[in-house]
């Protein structure tokens, strides 16, 4: 038939999307980094070498030196773990809640759903990085801390977008003849609604997970996220600030790796969309 | 009418001449010929109808016809000429000042066609103004008379209204208008019924035929509806998958078809005014090829029930049959066809009806009425302390015996669907009794216990969103099973089989997902799904309505089939008078709520009829262009059922008004025996008199 030709034709149909192609293959060499980061960085994140302070790039030191003569390569490099284990948590983290929230407040509608909705219209009214600070700076910074908050600000977006599907899919048919055989609630939101809600949620994911490496770098470059000597990108754009008149470069290494990774994974999360949903879910 | 100035015929060969076609689209897969060869002409005032099933290619030839294809669509050989002059060459730029003047277009969905923040007077005079140049208030005018020329009621005031004020009906008329305001050469008409309603489209062919025959138009129409073709068209093309099976008049090619895909899509449309249950309805087995995997001879053979090997091996060409006016069929065995039909046919045509044996009723509903409170409360009804409430379901009391099929039919919007939705637990009926059996059962669907809900299952209308895509169609039909007859897993395995088995689907289907499978298949499975609890009741809403002609046949045949086995008794809803006849013993005819006339399917179709049935009935298209039938036409749009009109609720639209007693007292039940009961002021015998005269006058 016409139709399941679609699901094999997506991947084939990547390499018409260079964009998405080279997006998979920057997440996916960041990703590798941080498993395997420290093995093939040609130096430890943490060597100072006095001597070596504020070097150009050469080629002992691809992109130069820091302020304690730190390979910021190698930093950059070990970093990536950093990043993905803050941001992917705390994305993660959102995905959960939301996910839980927004099936709550689409399928069961009415009072719950307008108490559940007013609540997130709350936490959207606050500017996020000042909500960010205010917790860090009251529960002290911490890694766990930016995890919680990265995920406490972006349930919002995540429960809306699942809020929405669920209003569509509860009013197909198939979840109606589930009711004539007199299903649970539990069994039609987790059997017939949630498996068509996975879709576009991992597109969301992959949204949320690009927004949260940038609020975890913002955190870092402002001092609250995780402490030195720790490889953090934000943190490393924060510290190479100082001496930037001297050493740019070792400002635009963890910066350009930010910038490079947060358009890499959105053009991921637009390749995803492509093959996940062939017809299109508007948001 | 003399608003309109005809316009010179230039060129040798007046009109629409298509030659030779072939239509590509690049495609990712590398490139489609979706269209080949294809050829027709279409003269000076006349309507040709080019009528196929999905996917056939007919709208992609429309396109190609205006030079306005897709991106990745190419015209890859062939010539359009309009008037002698080729519009294949022309450039876009060109072709703009031939689109709306030469070329208009009447789409199938008149909402998408309207801009709605313009009042209806100023999208009519702003087409009128582009193509000639005249002032404003002239400009106004004319639309103004172009609206009263299309018989609208109260054209000024139409004029200054915006599209959501009109009815899709009203809007189509608008449409016809502005597309006929500039007298064009050619209008191409794509499927501009079929979002309507059966009285509403009889209305809306009234006017396009007795429109068309003042214009020297070419009209291109597009359709799959075979009765639209053979009450409006002059000729007609047959198009299956890009290619040309048949073309000629259609008063030849609707009685002396001569290619096997017409005659198998001709056979598969019930006929309302044959009065036989037990016929077996022709079906084409197999699926319209997809234009990558075109079999090497002739495309049709496949599906065929007479070809022969030489069909397979080469593609026949189109010949001219020389039996009469220029009837051409691709078919290398027309004579064969001509001759002896029933070769090509289903080999069973008649199914042995079993009589049900049992005097039990199935369903009982009393009284069932459905309020929905509306949204929108206004002050002053807040202060008088009333709710409005729209009356989707009003009084409704019928009942079903063991082993029957009650069809209810009407308008859109009529109530048959909520009325379904309350029986089955799905919607809380507002008051009444739903008895099943002997058991009182309870409004909702999660009050009911496992042993009630057993005995109401339910087809929907959408095949696509009536199963789950995530599960395989064998867990959806296995899940009822589980879950409300606790079978082991052996006996769960061979029940599963047997279902598959009795709806006709192989059982490796089982493994598979539902957008692996066409849309006639799925609603199989979920037939399938449906009788898994053995359900005394099936309810059938809509489940054909979105299926191409053959399909809605083969399961048609599949549904009488289980019906007559099992034995199940079946509320089937459909708007479609034809398919409700085909399958009904018992048809409850409903308007605003409420029943008008119940009765046996062959009394139903026999003098006296409700007013209301008549007009149903007089305005269905039967593919047949001989066809007998009264010309009863109501006016559009079904009104609000907040504000139900006193009286007799069908007054302000019957045809057969009798004068003040319809708007003040609600008619009586009269009882014509049989059970045959009719809901009208009017006595019994006098509508048979008027509907016997009015059918005689036609003869």
């Amino acid at each position: 038939m016409k139709k399941n030709r679609r699901r094999g034709a997506s991947w084939r149909r990547l390499k018409h999307y260079p964009a998405t192609l080279v997006g998979f293959f920057i997440v996916g060499f960041f990703l590798l980094m941080a498993f395997i980061g420290p093995l093939v960085a040609p130096y430890g994140y943490s060597d100072q070498n006095l001597s070596e302070r504020l070097q150009p790039p050469s080629r002992e030191h691809i992109i130069g030196t820091d302020q304690f003569g730190r390979d910021v390569f190698s930093r950059v490099l070990v970093g990536s773990r950093d990043i993905y284990l803050t941001a992917g948590s705390g994305a993660l983290l959102a995905v959960l809640i939301g996910l839980a929230i927004g099936l709550i407040a689409g399928y069961f509608g009415g009072l719950v759903d307008e108490i559940l909705m007013r609540l997130i219209d709350v936490l959207l009214a606050i500017p996020p990085l000042l909500l960010a600070m205010i917790v860090l700076f009251s529960l002290g910074s911490s890694r766990l801390n930016v995890v919680i908050v990265v995920g406490f600000l972006y349930i919002p977006m995540v429960s809306r977008v699942v809020r929405s599907v669920v209003l569509d899919l509860k009013t197909r048919q198939f979840v109606e003849a589930a009711k004539l055989r007199g299903e649970t609630s539990l069994y039609i939101m987790f059997r017939e609604i949630l498996p068509s809600v996975l879709p576009p949620l991992a597109v969301e994911a992959s949204m949320r997970f690009s927004y949260a490496i940038f609020l975890v770098a913002s955190l870092g470059f402002l001092g609250l996220g995780v402490q030195p000597p720790s490889p953090d990108w934000g943190l490393m754009v924060g510290e190479a600030r100082n001496f930037f008149s001297q050493a740019m470069w070792a400002l635009f290494g963890p910066a350009g790796a930010v910038v490079i990774l947060v358009v890499s994974v959105g053009f991921m999360s637009d390749g995803l969309r492509r093959m996940l949903l062939p017809g299109g879910v508007s948001e | 009418m003399s608003i309109r100035t005809t316009k010179k015929v230039q060129g040798a060969s007046p009109g629409l001449e298509v030659r030779d076609l072939t239509i590509t689209y690049n495609t990712e897969d590398g490139p489609l010929d979706t269209v080949r060869n294809l050829s027709f002409k279409i003269a000076p005032g006349e309507i040709y109808g080019l009528v196929g099933e999905s996917g056939s290619g007919k709208t992609t030839i429309a396109r190609a016809v205006v030079n306005y294809l897709a991106s990745n669509g190419t015209i890859k050989s062939g010539r359009i000429l309009l008037d002698g002059v080729d519009l294949c060459t022309k450039t876009k730029k060109e072709m703009r000042s031939i689109w709306g003047s030469d070329i208009t277009m009447v789409h199938q969905d008149p909402n998408k066609s309207v801009n709605p923040s313009m009042s209806i007077g100023n999208q009519i005079a702003e087409m009128v103004r582009v193509h000639s140049g005249i002032s404003k208030a002239e400009a106004r005018k004319k639309a103004v008379d172009m609206l009263s020329w299309v018989r609208m009621p109260d054209p000024s005031r139409v004029a200054r209204r915006y599209p959501h004020q009109l009815s899709g009906g009203q809007l189509q008329r608008v449409l016809i208008a502005i597309a006929l305001v500039t007298n064009p050469r050619l209008l191409i008409m794509d499927e501009p019924t079929t979002a309507l309603d059966v009285t509403t489209e009889a209305v809306i062919l009234d006017l396009i035929r007795d429109l068309l025959m003042e214009y020297q138009t070419a009209v291109l129409y597009i359709t799959h509806n075979l009765g639209v073709v053979a009450r409006l068209c002059h000729r007609v093309g047959v198009i299956y998958a890009g290619a040309l099976m048949e073309q000629g008049p259609v008063s030849r090619v609707f009685k002396k078809m001569l290619h096997p895909y017409t005659l198998g899509l001709l056979g598969s449309v019930p006929r309302v005014e044959l009065d036989k249950r037990d016929i077996v309805l022709n079906t084409i087995p197999g699926y319209i090829p997809q234009p990558d995997s075109l079999p090497a001879g002739c495309i049709f053979a496949p599906r065929c029930r007479g070809a022969e090997d030489a069909c397979r091996a080469s593609r026949p060409p189109l010949v001219d049959t020389k039996e009469g006016a220029d009837h051409i069929t691709a078919c290398r065995r027309w004579q064969v066809v001509k001759n002896t039909p029933e070769k090509f046919a289903n080999p069973q045509e008649k199914r042995e009806m079993r009589e049900p044996t049992t005097e039990d009723i199935v369903l009982d509903s009393v009284n069932v009425k459905k309020y929905f409170p509306i949204s929108r409360v206004r002050l002053g009804d807040l202060i008088r302390g009333k709710r409005p409430v729209v009356k989707a379901v009003d009084d409704i009391s019928l009942r079903i015996r063991q082993g029957f099929t009650m069809g209810i039919v009407g308008e859109s919007g009529c109530g048959k669907t909520t009325f379904a939705r309350c029986i089955a637990g799905l919607e809380k009926a507002s008051a009444g009794k739903i008895i099943v059996g002997d058991e009182n059962l309870p409004y909702v669907v999660s009050k009911r216990s496992a042993d009630q809900l057993k005995k109401i299952q339910m087809v929907f209308q959408n095949p696509d969103a009536s199963l789950n895509p995530q599960h395989t169609v064998g867990a959806s039909v296995a899940r009822p099973l589980t879950r409300l007859k606790n079978l082991s897993k052996k006996v769960l395995q061979e029940r599963l089989e047997e279902l598959f088995q009795s709806v006709n689907l192989p059982k490796e289907y089982m493994n598979r997902l539902p957008h692996e499978i066409s849309g006639g298949e799925k609603q199989r499975v979920a037939i399938a799904r449906a009788l898994a609890t053995d359900p005394k009741l099936l309810i059938c809403d809509e489940p054909i309505s979105s299926l191409d002609v053959s399909v809605q046949a083969s399961l048609m045949n599949t549904l009488m089939e289980l019906q007559n086995r099992r034995g199940t008794s079946c509320l089937f809803i459909s708007h479609d008078l034809a398919a409700v006849k085909h399958l009904s013993s018992w048809i409850a005819v409903i308007y605003l709520g409420r029943l008008w006339e119940i009765g046996s399917a062959s009394d139903i179709l026999k003098p006296p009829h409700h007013p209301y049935t008549e007009a149903l009935f007089s305005a269905l298209p039967i593919p047949d262009p001989d066809a007998k039938q009264s010309r009863v036409r109501l006016r559009e749009a079904v009104p609000s059922a907040v504000t139900i009109p006193p009286g007799c609720r069908f007054h302000p639209r019957c045809p057969r008004k009798v004068g003040e007693i319809c708007e003040n007292e609600e008619p009586p039940w009269q009882d014509y025996g049989h059970w045959h009961k009719i809901c009208c002021h009017i006595p019994l015998e006098e509508l048979v008199e008027i509907q016997n005269a009015d059918e005689g006058d036609l003869q």
